[in-house]
This record gives C-alpha cells, structure tokens and sequence, in this order.
C-alpha cells in the first residue's frame, strides 16, 4: 500500500490547523490592505492643507504666473513694503513669504528673489516655486528673441524616436520593462515560496526529531518517503494560503476602496506627490495616448507557456530547495543551529532576484542574464524574468529553455538524492551539530 | 520453521566505527527474547537493521525463512528507546494516523483503537493533545500503536522506562498476553529482573559482538557453580564451621531466616551431589535452608562482559 497519501494528508492537516498559520493566514492581508489604506490615508491627511504662501510682487514680470495647486496656495501682498509683508506672513502663521523685486528685466529679477520662511522649506515647495519661476524666465527670454506664443507652446511637446524592427513592425518603448516586470513578479513570487514554506519543512523535520516520533514512524514508511510527504503536504498547505490572501487582499481591496470611496484614478493621482505624477504624465504621455498597442502588446505573451514554465520552474525549484531545507531540518537538533546551514541557501535566491532586477530589466538577454538563467540554483527565477519576451525569435532562444530546465531536472534529482541521504541519517541522530566534514560522511553510510 | 528471525553473520559498519560485527541470533518463534548489553554495544543498531530502518553491510536477516523485505514491516512492532508523539495532535488522531501508516484500514484500526483504550482505561484521552498528557500515559498510547497491527514479532527497546511500577506490570502483562496468543517478543533492555522475569532465551552483545545466546535455563546451567546456600541451627557454630570446610569449599552467606543459624555458601567439587551434601549436614544438626545457588541474569551479565573485555 501507498503510504505517501497519509504522510502528505497529515502533513496538510498539521499545517493547516496550527495556531500560528491560520493566524498568518487571516492577518496577512489585513494587514497589507490596512497598511495600504493607512499610507493612503496619512498622505491625503498630509496634503489636505495646502500651504498658504505670501507673494509680494513688486515687478510685473511674474504677474499671475502663481497660480494655487492642491498643495500651494499663494495669497498677493502686493503693494505692501517688504518689512511689513514679513510681519504680516509670519504673524498670520503662513508657511513664508516669496519677495519678488522690481528691476529692469527678468534675469536680475529671478537673481534677487528671496524666500522667507519659519523653517527650512520642503523641497516640494521649493521646486513648486522653482518651476513656475524658470518657466517664466524661459518664456520672457525666448520672447525677446521674438518667438511666437505657438511656436513655445509647440516647444514644449517632448520628442520620441519611433521603434520599429527590421521587419516594420513598429516596437514600443519601454515594452520589455514591463514584461520583465510580469517575469520578476513570478520570479520573486517562487522565492518567497520557498524561504517562508521550505523554513515551514525544516520545522517540521525538526520537530518531528525533537518528539523523537521519527523512529516510530521510519520503521513503518521509508524515510524519503516521508520527506516528500512533507514537502508536498507542506506545500500545498502553503499553495492554499497563497490563495487564501489573494482572495482575501482582493475582497478587502474591494470593500475598502468603497468604503472610502476612492475610485483607482484617485490612487493614482493622489498617492503621489504632484511632481510624481507630473513626471510619470511626461513619461507616459506616449503611453496614455494610446493604451491599446501595449495591451495588444501584452497579451500577445503567450501566456500558457508563461503559466506552464512558472509550474515547471515552481515546482522543480520548490523541490529543489524544500528538500535542501529538509535535510538542514534532520541534521540539527534545533532551529538555532540551522543558521550555519541556512546562508548558502538564502544567497543563491537572494542573488537571483537582485541580479535579475538590475541585470534582466536593462538587458534580458546578456551574458550574466544567460548565464544566471541557466544556472540550476537561480534559473528558476532568473529565466521567469526573462520568459515574458516569448521564447526563440526576439526572446529566449529554445537551447537555453531546453538546457535550463534539463539542467533544472538533473539537478533536482541529485539534490534529492544527497538530501534523502542526509536526511535518513540525520534524523536518528541526536546531540551533536554535525559539520559540513560529517554530512560528507554520512553520504557514504549504507 | 521453528525462528521467527533469524540473524546470520550481520555487520554494520558507521564510517570507521563498527557497531556490529557478525552478529548471528536466532529468535524462536513464540518466544521473549531478550537482547541485553551495555550501552552502545550494537542492540539498537541490530533492532534497525531488523525494522529494515538502516540495511546490513555484510550478513542477513531472514523473517520465517524469507529474506527480509519492506512486506514484513507490517508483521512488525517496534517500540524504540527513543519514543515520542507529535505534540500538538490529538492522541486518537495520532494513533489512527501511526496506525494506519501501517498499512490498517480506518475502519479496522478505530476498532481495534477503541478495544485497547478500553483495555488500559485511556478511553477518555481520544480527543486530548499528547502534551496534556504525562510521559506514563503517552508510553501507554505508544504501547498500544505497536501492538495494533497485531504483528507476529514484537520489537521493545526498553519498554518500561519511564513508567511508575503499576503501569510497568500492566504492560508487563499485557506483553505476556500477547506471547500466549503467539507474538514473538524481542527484549531489549538493561533492567535484569524483568528479563529473568519474562525471557525464555537470551543473547548478549558487547562491543558489537554476541558473546552469549541460547535459552536463559541452559546459560544458567552452564553457569551454575554447584555451590548451595544452607542455613545450620546447631549449638556450637565455630565447631561445626571448622569441621564442615575440612571437607568442602566454604564462604560466608547471607539471607533472611527467622533464627541465628549458622549460614554457609557450601561449594561442592563435580563428584558432590546436593544429596551428599544434604546427608552430611543432617548429622551435624537441623538444616533450615537449602537452596542451589543459581546465577542471576545480572551476575552472568556482569562476568561475561568483564571477561570479554579483558
């Protein structure tokens, strides 16, 4: 009889009723959407008084260019002598007070402007007032060179190379970021996977040592058998966390976006800084315009193979650590002396996502992107962030897939060989942390 | 057939050190058998081998005459010296799942649950977690999980460690019962009484070696020194002392009698026989105790492990 389906039912079932899971289970999303609301909350609370701002123009030149926006607001003193403007800013509790003198043209003018203020101001402010000040100086100076109202305004329009491949077909900018976003997303979704349920396997090993059941159980069902009903029952309890947060993040996003009545436009907007938005709208104008072609863009990822390479990668790279972290679990008597064993795991994950955030993104099919995609230990998340760009012409080229996950496959198996041979060693082995020199040693016992 | 199990010519080796060195027993079926030896002689690395949890280097096992193979875990009960339960699972939960790992159907095993719960009076703790239970209770849960499968060969590796004297016996009991309805028991322990106790044949190993085996009569046989305890009420004790170990071998001996006897270890040489003995010791005055003095299991163990380590 098979015994794997009882071991894997027990496995899930511990997990799942464990105090602390369900704990996790529910808390989570509670507190990533509370966060999310609460940032969102104390940024608008933030913003909500608009910093009143007195501005004592004595010239002409900058005669309506201050115009109130949802943090600023400008009151005029025109008219008033400077030192009374002062008192008066300060005493009405304004945030400060802008001086713009009177002299013959802009550029003295612009020099000799002054800004008095309680505190050193905050660079929003400052770039706020900044910005309408250079513009001004911009338009004055290009004026005098006698250019018309609309060549300026046609000036001010950015410029943007058309992509198109050799075969015509037109490319859009910026496509491949976004891509090897949807690639990194997978990517860093498997790591973290792995360190939350393969640290879930290593307890369980642990514990199943420290209850000193194990013997109990080893001399009813072989030891590797054991260990992949764990990992498999530790995993799919940990699978269906995962959904439970999706599901359970969505619904809460849902109701709290209704509850405080903010519609995603307002998110957008409002979550940033006014000189964030303004740079993302510069940004995108070429995006927003038109929205569609990336979409098309997009789903023209073949999104099967997308999904079918992240289940092959997820599960070939879970096995591949959890039954790693299975064998750290039976050679240590407690979870204090895992840390020793615990680093050279972590870096190789840790290595792939920062390599791929910095080394994908810019070029997703260079050297270092190759060469850490086809390595077994980072390939699962490497090649994810890759992947997106589709697989042979313009993407992935098919031998460095097929090698990848060959490799991938090779790997497994030995890592699983070493690691059932440690573990069934380890776990009947009590009262001492064994060096790297003894786990040597124990690949040899029969 | 007549053994369960047999041993032949079993070694194991653990890197450099050996913790069996051709090793060969043989467990008559329907027997306690017990297995003594000082710590790290090999017992349990011999108790895994037979559990099929580590595999021999050299030698092999055969179970009722077949070699051994993963078919007769299910004909096995192990009781290990390092026992425990998951903490945190309830105890009906976690007997059905150990017990069910052996290869019962649910339905089977919450019967036969449910008949030895009955049995040692646990009925009660089905739904409790083993951490409200105490070490003595828990042993009781893990007792009644190695017997459940009904295996044909029971395997206890210091049983009754960490029981208070009641529960001891009950399962002392229990494990008789179990060998009057044909289990086969293996016995391994340090506690001597109980293997003078229960056991009908016995093998001692040592520094991974077996140094003694055979039926615990015949070893006693074999060490018994034709030497009696007798007890003597006569009048004049020096006199009578004196003229006694003219004719034998004689020592001092000490036991519980109602009078001030004279108490003698008398030891006879091949040719005596008790009857001579007896005879003699009539004529000299009222002999108020006669016993042969039989090697206890401890005093066999201790001398053949001091002889085998000199």
């Amino acid at each position: 009889m098979n015994k794997l389906p009882l071991i894997i039912k027990r496995e899930y079932i511990a997990k799942v009723r464990n105090r602390s899971f369900i704990v996790m289970t529910i808390l989570s999303p509670l507190l990533v959407v509370g966060m999310v609301a609460l940032v969102f909350f104390l940024t608008s609370a933030n913003n909500d008084e608009a910093k009143v701002i007195a501005v004592l123009d004595e010239g002409q030149f900058f005669e309506g260019s201050f115009q109130n926006t949802s943090t600023l607001s400008y009151v005029s003193f025109e008219g008033m002598p400077l030192e009374a403007a002062k008192d008066s800013a300060q005493h009405k509790n304004y945030y400060g007070l802008l001086y713009i003198p009177q002299k013959s043209d802009i550029e003295q003018v612009a020099k000799n402007i002054e800004f008095f203020c309680r505190e050193s101001p905050g660079m929003g402010v400052l770039s706020g007032m900044e910005n309408v000040i250079q513009r001004n100086i911009r338009a004055a100076k290009l004026r005098d060179f006698g250019v018309s109202d609309q060549v300026m305004k046609d000036l001010e329009r950015g410029y943007q190379i058309n992509v198109e491949n050799f075969t015509g077909e037109k490319k859009l900018r910026g496509i491949n970021e976004m891509k090897a976003v949807i690639g990194g997303g997978f990517g860093y979704l498997i790591m973290m996977f792995i360190i939350i349920y393969g640290a879930f396997v290593m307890r369980s090993v642990i514990e199943e040592k420290t209850s000193r059941i194990i013997e109990v159980i080893i001399s009813s069902v072989k030891p590797f058998q054991l260990m992949l009903g764990k990992i498999i029952g530790t995993s799919l309890a940990g699978i269906t966390q995962f959904l439970i947060w999706i599901v359970l993040a969505g619904v809460l996003g849902v109701i709290l976006a209704g509850v405080l009545g903010i519609s995603a436009d307002q998110l957008g907007s409002q979550a940033m800084s006014p000189e964030a938005t303004q740079a993302v709208n510069g940004m995108s104008e070429g995006v927003g315009e038109n929205l569609t072609p990336y979409i098309v863009e997009l789903m023209k990822i073949s999104w099967g193979w997308l999904l079918f390479s992240f289940v092959i990668y997820f599960i070939l790279g879970y096995l591949i650590y959890s039954s790693i972290y299975a064998a750290i679990g039976a050679a240590v008597d407690n979870e204090t002396d895992t840390q020793q064993f615990m680093f050279p795991v972590i870096m190789p994950l840790m290595l792939a996502v920062y390599v791929g955030f910095f080394s994908v993104f810019n070029n997703p099919h260079g050297p270092i992107a190759v060469g850490f995609s086809l390595f077994p230990l980072t390939s699962p998340i490497v090649m994810l962030m890759r992947l997106p760009g589709g697989i042979g012409e313009g993407g992935v080229p098919l031998w460095q897939f097929i090698t990848s996950v060959v490799l991938l496959v090779t790997t497994f198996l030995f890592i699983v060989w070493i690691a059932a041979r440690i573990y069934r060693v380890g776990i009947l082995m009590y009262g001492k942390k064994p060096s790297y020199k003894e786990l040597y040693r124990w690949l040899k016992y029969n | 057939m007549n053994n369960l199990l047999e041993v032949n010519e079993v070694s194991k080796k653990y890197g450099s050190y050996t913790a069996l060195d051709k090793v060969s027993l043989q467990v008559p079926k329907g027997s306690i058998f017990g297995l003594l030896g000082p710590n790290g002689a090999g017992k349990t690395s011999l108790i895994r081998i037979v559990n099929q949890i580590t595999y021999p280097d050299q030698g092999a096992v055969l179970f009722d005459g077949t070699p051994l193979n993963p078919e007769h875990i299910a004909n096995i009960g192990y009781l290990p010296e390092e026992r425990g339960l998951y903490k945190s699972m309830k105890v009906g939960e976690q007997a059905l799942y150990l017990a069910r790992l052996k290869g019962l159907s649910s339905a089977e095993a919450k019967e036969r649950l449910k008949y030895w719960f009955d049995r040692l009076e646990i009925g009660d703790w089905w739904n409790k977690k083993i951490q409200e239970l105490s070490k003595g209770m828990a042993q009781k849960i893990q007792f009644v999980v190695t017997v459940l499968h009904r295996p044909s060969l029971l395997i206890f590796d210091e049983p009754f460690s960490g029981f208070d004297p009641i529960n001891a016996n009950l399962i002392k009991d229990e494990i008789l019962h179990l060998r009057d309805q044909g289990a086969t028991v293996i016995f391994s322990t340090h506690r001597m009484e109980s293997v003078e106790e229960l056991c009908d044949d016995i093998a001692l190993i040592n520094k991974s070696k077996k140094l003694l085996e055979g039926k615990l009569v015949d070893i006693k046989k074999q060490y018994r020194s034709n030497t009696f305890e007798v007890g003597l009420d006569v009048s004049d004790q020096v006199v009578i002392r004196s003229e006694i170990e003219q004719k034998f071998q004689v020592s001092d001996a000490s036991f519980k009698s109602l009078s001030d006897e004279l108490k003698l270890k008398i030891h006879l040489d091949e040719n005596g026989t008790p009857n001579d003995l007896l005879a003699y010791l009539v004529n000299r005055g009222n002999v108020t105790h006669f016993v042969e003095v039989i090697p206890t299991v401890n005093d066999i163990f201790i001398q053949t492990v001091k002889d085998s380590d000199l």
